[in-house]
């Protein structure tokens, strides 16, 4: 193997590390639209899916067979490899923030020591910035590729309001970084976890409900679900798509949602940690099991906030939206930065 | 061959192709999609280099805002190929002499660049591009021309403000 000087064992390691991971969260993803329809019929007093399998916990299967035994209609005015590249980009985008996310701390497998990440980079949190400005293609290029005016008129208010979303969540972060001092997701989770350490979201409180608001505008969850607002754009973006690729938009939604809520987790609630427990006094395959039990935990309690906050908010005007993400969320978010700043300036003496 | 060698055959191979891609599409559309695929390869080159804050924010900045800027643009004014003006044999010519004067400038620059001579890349090595030190950089020995140039971006968007309130 003089050919490639590559560690063919490490080329492994993250490759089976990165199929656990897509599957995992493609599977939680399924649940996740179980979980939504549940807690709808709980918030609205009604029993939900109950028919297929126990508790109806088939149902996740019957949908996606459903979606997927579809007739598949590629309407014929619409720009065909755009229509296709459309969903393909949405759940490619969604999916890649997984990277960088620590979803624990190391193992010892083999007598190797596998960190469960896949790429701890000095850049994460651009990293995650770059992968979500990106995501805006995926519904741009579907609405446009439609040849529909509802599609084309729900992408550019879906791209419109992803941007303007972005900058407010920039700047929420910029104040948690300059308490870390570091990019990488994994150091600050680590500064969260040493002892006597707080959690993030102690410090930033304000910073935190920003960038959750911005995270809501991202994923477009209600009430910021003006893209698909079905009583002024029929279906929204989405509309002329059928079967699988369909499908294929609505679960980058629940993907987006899983990676949003484990970003936030990691950032603000000190992802892996576990409250009140020394994680250095236990084995380590312990600590990292139990690690990502702690996770997995946060995002599903950040998954149901979501879909709470879902069920109880109508949807907000265009221009409200408009509104509270330039001239409420940006001089918050500022205003939180330069706070930051003059506590940091002033602890320093 | 390295990993590294192939790598950044792949990528200059890409790089050209989807920036031809850009000249012939015929649809607008297409053009920028070809852009956003040329910007990728830039910051695969930038990664290769050991400067992975300029590539990510090469990402973020051109592919995730001013591309999406660009493609609204498109979008609204629906422009494709039936709308697009016939322009003139002797626009397009000029067009040619321009361009290849300025391919001109370019090459002669880049082959009398006296600091270039000689010099191979730094491949995987070398730190300047770390955000750490590009932040200590930008901040301690070229604080006023960075200052200057934010204030440029400011009058700017305030330019933009105006115009958009008319």
């Amino acid at each position: 193997m003089s050919l490639l000087v590559i560690d063919w064992f490490l080329l492994i390691e993250k490759l089976v590390l990165i199929a656990i991971i897509v599957f995992a969260s493609l599977g939680i993803a399924l649940y996740t639209t179980f979980a939504e329809r549940k807690v709808a019929a709980v918030l609205q007093d009604r029993p939900g899916p109950n028919r297929a399998g126990p508790f109806g916990l088939l149902q996740p299967f019957a949908d996606g067979l459903k979606l997927i035994m579809k007739e598949e209609i590629i309407p014929n005015t619409s720009n065909k490899v755009l229509f296709v590249l459309g969903p393909i980009l949405a759940m490619t985008a969604a999916l890649m923030t997984c990277a960088v996310i620590p979803w624990s701390s190391h193992v010892e497998l083999f007598g190797r020591n596998i960190e469960l990440q896949v790429a701890d980079i000095n850049i994460g949190i651009l990293y995650i910035f770059g992968v979500v400005s990106l995501g805006v293609y995926g519904i741009m290029i579907g609405g446009w590729a439609s040849n529909n005016k509802f599609s084309l008129m729900a992408a550019l208010r879906g791209a419109s309001q992803a941007i303007s979303y972005e900058l407010a969540m920039g700047l929420s972060l910029i104040a948690v970084l300059m308490i870390s001092g570091s990019l990488s997701l994994r150091t600050i989770v680590e500064q969260q976890m040493t002892q006597g350490g707080m959690w993030n979201v102690v410090y930033q409180p304000l910073g935190f409900l920003i960038f959750f608001i911005c995270a809501m505008a991202e994923c477009n969850r209600t009430p910021f679900d003006l893209p698909e607002a079905e009583n002024e754009l029929n279906f929204g973006y989405h509309q002329e798509y059928s079967s699988m690729k369909l499908g294929f938009y609505l679960f980058a939604e629940y993907v987006n949602m899983i990676m949003s809520s484990a970003v936030m987790a990691c950032i603000f609630f000190g992802g892996y940690d576990i409250p009140f427990l020394d994680e250095s006094t236990l084995a380590p395959n312990l600590a990292a099991l139990l690690g990502v039990l702690a996770l997995l935990v946060k995002i599903v309690i950040f998954i149901f906030i979501f879909m709470w906050i879902r069920w109880t908010i109508p949807r907000f005007r265009y221009d409200q939206l408009m509104n509270l993400g330039w001239k409420t969320l940006i001089p918050l978010a500022l205003l939180n930065m330069l706070a930051t700043g003059a506590v940091i300036l002033w602890r320093q003496g | 061959m390295s990993t590294t060698e192939i790598l950044f055959y792949f990528l200059s191979a890409l790089a050209v192709f989807s920036a031809i891609m850009v000249l012939v599409s015929k649809s607008p559309v297409h053009s920028v999609l070809w852009l956003i695929v040329v910007f990728f390869t830039i910051s695969g080159h930038y990664v290769l280099l050991n400067a992975q804050f300029l590539a990510i924010v090469n990402l973020i900045v051109y592919a995730g805002a001013i591309m999406v800027l660009f493609l609204f643009v498109i979008m609204l004014m629906n422009l494709n190929t039936q709308t697009e003006p016939q322009k003139h044999i002797w626009m397009k010519l000029a067009g040619v002499i321009s361009g290849g004067c300025f391919l001109m400038v370019l090459i002669s620059l880049v082959r009398q660049a006296g600091d270039m001579q000689g010099k191979t890349a730094l491949m995987k090595t070398g730190n300047i591009g770390l955000i750490g030190n590009l932040g200590k950089a930008l901040f301690q020995d070229y604080v006023v021309p960075f200052e200057i140039t934010s204030v440029l971006f400011l009058s700017a968007m305030v330019g933009a403000v105006v115009i958009g309130k008319k």
